[in-house]
């Protein structure tokens, strides 16, 4: 098919997408949640990605974080609390021809769905997972979560949570096939884009911890964050992200690093202050298990039924009473 | 592998030895063969199915599996190996107490004796190397089992398998099995060139050798029938007219994933479904279909819901424990609307129970199992032949009501071969093209028809159809709705589904007398036996009938009715029930059948249940004994 130049270009103007095509529903989040400027970063990512809402699913589980579907205007599926990623990876394996996005909380991946978590990291399938931690369960009102900080008071640790946090960042990095970590946070708005950004291009599953505020039940919790920009280490690099000049004057604590060098990502994730900001891993070459199942061929009903009728072969008794077909 | 030793080859084939044996006419027969793990029965058992197949009988072979991998040798708990049911017509099941056993050791032939598996008489062919062992205590159990065998009426003869199998390989505990084989062709009059057909396909991938040193075997077994046992039969075949296939239920489960069209099937390690998805995995990626092994059964659950929103019908197969798991899963594809398989080859419960044996205890699991009103569709496999056309009815099913399919199958058939007709490919098997056509405007997610609660679904690719599928109430939209008139038409109309599809369904074909004294009502493996038992009782002049369930629910219309023609309406069910005569059972208390318990609620009759919960498959003669105490009532 051949198109006019004009038709060309009215078919780049149809197929061009504005912020206002991304947005679905109302968001329903308390202020000054930090999941609103996650879903104001993926918005932009799309826009700018010029992604087709068709042919883009946004996966969740279940907690605030995976409300974020209802409020994109692609396809999206909110399904069971810490399910989300078997589902995204049931959706990429079916269809590796859609853009697969996953926000899960730190309920929702660290607890009732670590172990899919761990084999999602396995599976490296090209998908970005947004790790949304605001290290307390919200939806159901303030209970300790695993990321939780040690002492926590909550609805379930009256007198003080009593376990450290785990971290997410050191955990994805000990599993093997792990292929992105990188860690934003909400305050940050524009390293948030940023990693979201190099996440989305990657080959593989991006897993981003973005660390994000719960102004009703952990009001204070990032405030020495916030107050101090010396306490984030920006990490940066050519083949990571950059702040702006503007950005790098207020962060000035600042740290090349090269995100191919597992090892030192591997401390860089184990650090709790200052905290580390920035893409801490990439290895684009890690296989993708969509592709090692070559996932999405056509198969036609020909092709079905020769295989069938192949197998038929193997457990039939021919009337002449022997194994093949009486050629 | 084993190393010929010898060419001296008996060169026997059936009628042509020079036997001046009295040949018997046998209508059918049960034959176990039994040794421990590892010695080979079990192929055994299965090629002398196949060789029986192929010469034209009707055949049944059950399993006889031990839980463990490697249960200790000489064990009676160890037994493990086939039976296999002959018949010169149709057979159905595995029939009743065995007519002859091959025993590899004393230990686990006591094991079938006291389950009561040997019919009075019965002819034991029994290794006799443990008479000489050095281990005197071997020696003596062997002994004294043999002469209380003897003493108690069974025909026993010493074989000297081992002793005979060493004349030509190095290794006999791997050989036995074929020179076992060998007598048995000789034995049932059967022809020894199917044998060696037999053990060119069972070893065909193997070195040459293989083949050659337990074709060797087969025929010195074979020799040595003839030359040294005084049994001869023969149980005629009807010729093969039209291609028929032998294989058993969960290989047939597999084809018919396979057949259906279905891309994807998710699933997690479990006795007794897996070796449905070993074989899948083996012939679906030759037709670009992919097996998922998930981390979990969860995971394979939800990855298959995930999957069939996006594309085609997507199934998953597990085992009881594994459909616990999934049942939050499945009550997210009920309420979002997506179509999902769930095949579950049941086994004995509950917990981890008898992960080998048969059981039909996951009826009410598989019905109510999700939390809140879930409705989906539930269909019981009764023969080999039905779990191959199963699965390509409930993928179309599933994707007709966007709905949720339960196929339950279950250890016995799961590992039971039989014999059907090939059948014949249509291309209305095949799930049709993804629509990726734009959603015309207007039109909603959940869209529900007010008579049927149909609605059609939107495939992510669709442009225009763009909506967030969630598992919470919700409205036509999709959006989430706490309105108390929404969350009441979206449960009428998933509810109202099942009374569409229950619209199509015929009633069920009586077996049996049409009207009488007892019907008896059977969902799943039980089918065979059940029929076989009303065939009995008939010829003895009892006015008896039987149906069979293929859905559970929705259930068909007529039923009621088939049941108001008889004077007792009883299910036979392999599950639990109270024992009315146990000292503390009244009718207040008595815990019934599951499917008499949903027959019961659904038609208020008084259906009355017997049921069997021994872990094995149900036998017709102890139907028998059932009906006609149920019949003196």
């Amino acid at each position: 098919m051949t198109l006019e130049a004009t038709d060309c270009l009215v078919k780049l103007y149809e197929e061009h997408h504005n912020l206002e095509d991304y947005q679905g529903g109302v968001p329903r989040w308390c202020t000054g949640c930090g999941d609103s400027g996650i879903l104001t970063a993926v918005q932009r990512l799309c826009r700018d990605n010029d992604l087709a809402p068709e042919r883009t699913v946004f996966v969740s589980g279940i907690g605030c974080s995976s409300r974020l579907p209802h409020y994109m205007k692609t396809y999206g599926f909110h399904g069971i609390h810490g399910r989300a990623l078997p589902v995204a990876e049931g959706i990429k394996l079916a269809r590796p021809d859609l853009d697969v996005f996953v926000s899960t909380g730190d309920g929702d991946c660290c607890s009732i769905g670590a172990a899919h978590w761990i084999h999602a990291i396995r599976y490296n399938m090209n998908m970005v997972v947004m790790l949304h931690d605001n290290h307390v369960y919200g939806l159901t009102k303030k209970q300790a979560s695993p990321t939780s900080p040690l002492g926590f008071k909550s609805n379930t640790t009256p007198r003080g949570s009593t376990l450290l946090p785990l971290n997410p960042l050191t955990v994805t990095l000990g599993v093997q096939n792990v292929s992105f970590v990188a860690q934003a946070v909400d305050w940050i708005p524009e390293l948030l884009y940023e990693i979201l950004a190099a996440a989305y291009k990657h080959k593989g599953l991006s897993f981003v911890r973005i660390l994000q505020r719960c102004p009703q039940y952990l009001p204070k919790m990032f405030d020495p964050w916030l107050q101090d920009p010396q306490k984030s280490l920006i990490l940066t690099h050519d083949r990571g992200v950059r702040p702006s000049a503007g950005l790098a004057k207020i962060y000035r604590n600042q740290q090349e690093h090269d995100p191919s060098d597992i090892n030192r990502a591997r401390e860089i994730a184990s650090l709790e202050d200052p905290i580390p900001v920035g893409i801490l891993y990439q290895n684009p070459d890690v296989p993708r298990y969509e592709e090692l199942r070559n996932a999405g061929q056509l198969r036609t009903a020909d092709y079905i039924k020769a295989g069938l009728e192949a197998e038929f072969d193997k457990f039939t008794i021919w009337p002449d009473g022997h194994d093949a077909p009486a050629a | 592998m084993n190393e010929v030793l010898t060419s001296d080859r008996p060169k026997a084939r059936a009628g042509e030895a020079a036997s001046a044996k009295k040949v018997v006419t046998l209508d059918e027969t049960v034959v176990e063969i039994i040794s421990d793990s590892g010695e080979g029965a079990q192929r055994c058992g299965q090629s002398l199915g196949a060789i029986a197949a192929k010469s034209g009988n009707g055949v049944w072979t059950v399993e006889i599996i031990p839980a463990e991998i490697q249960p200790p040798a000489r064990s009676v708990a160890g037994a493990s190996g086939n039976r296999i049911r002959i018949g010169s017509h149709r057979i159905t099941n595995g029939g009743d107490e065995a007519d002859l056993v091959v025993a590899f050791n004393e230990q686990v032939l006591l094991g079938r004796v006291r389950a009561g598996e040997l019919k009075p008489g019965c002819i034991i062919l029994l290794e006799s190397m443990w008479r000489t062992n050095r281990n005197a205590a071997i020696a003596e159990s062997y002994v004294s089992t043999h002469d209380q065998l003897v003493k108690a009426g069974y025909r026993v003869y010493e074989v000297p398998l081992e002793l005979e199998c060493r004349k030509l390989v190095k290794d006999p505990r791997k050989g036995k099995n074929m020179f076992v084989l060998g007598m048995l062709c000789s034995i049932y009059s059967l022809d020894l060139e199917l044998g060696r057909e037999q053990i060119a396909i069972a070893f065909g991938k193997k070195d040459h050798k293989v083949i050659e040193s337990n074709t060797a075997l087969l025929e010195a077994g074979f020799a040595w029938a003839e030359a040294n046992l005084d049994l001869k039969y023969e149980i005629p075949g009807v010729p093969v007219t039209a291609p028929r296939m032998v294989m058993n239920g969960n290989t047939a489960l597999a084809l018919g994933v396979l057949a259906s069209g279905m891309d994807i099937c998710a699933m997690y390690p479990i006795t007794p479904a897996t070796s449905a998805s070993h074989y899948l995995s083996d012939c679906f990626e030759k037709v670009g279909g992919i097996v998922h092994q998930a981390e979990d059964e969860i995971s394979a659950c939800a990855f298959a819901v995930g999957a069939s929103y996006a594309s085609k019908c997507t199934v998953t197969i597990t085992s009881g424990p594994g459909l616990s798991l999934k049942q939050e899963a499945i009550g997210l594809a009920v309420m979002a609307e997506i179509p999902l398989v769930v095949i579950n080859v049941q086994r004995g419960g509950p917990s981890t129970g008898q992960p080998t044996k048969p059981e039909q205890g996951d009826l009410f699991a598989a019905m109510f199992g999700s939390h809140g009103d879930a409705p989906k569709i539930i269909m019981a496999t009764s023969t080999i032949e039905d779990c191959f056309y199963s699965v390509i009815t409930a993928r179309k099913l599933a994707e007709t009501f966007n709905m949720v399919v339960v196929i339950l199958s279950d250890a016995n058939l799961a590992t039971a071969q039989q014999p059907f007709p090939r059948p014949t490919f249509s291309e209305d098997w095949l799930a049709p093209p993804l629509d990726q056509a734009p959603v015309p405007a207007g039109a909603r997610p959940y869209d529900w028809d007010p008579v049927t609660g149909l609605k059609r679904r939107f495939i992510p690719g669709q442009p225009g159809g763009m909506y967030t599928l969630t598992g919470l109430a919700h409205d036509r939209d999709s959006h989430v709705a706490y309105d108390p008139a929404v969350n009441e038409e979206s449960h009428r109309s998933r509810s109202l589904k099942l009374a569409a599809f229950q619209r199509t369904l015929k009633p069920p074909a009586v077996f049996g007398d049409t009207e009488g004294d007892l019907l008896v009502v059977g969902w799943g493996s039980t089918k065979g036996a059940i029929e076989e038992a009303v065939t009995r009782l008939r010829a003895e002049g009892r006015k008896v009938g039987s149906i069979h369930l293929q859905f559970i629910q929705p259930m068909a219309s007529g039923i009621k009715e088939i049941m108001q023609r008889y004077k007792k309406v009883m299910t036979v069910e392999n599950n639990w029930s109270d024992d009315p005569k146990d000292e503390i059972i009244n009718e207040d208390n008595r815990r019934y059948g599951q499917l008499a318990f949903i027959l019961r609620s659904r038609f208020l009759i008084d259906i009355d249940c017997w049921t069997e919960d021994r872990a094995r498959p149900i036998k017709p003669g102890t139907i028998v004994a059932a009906l006609r105490a149920k019949l003196a009532q």
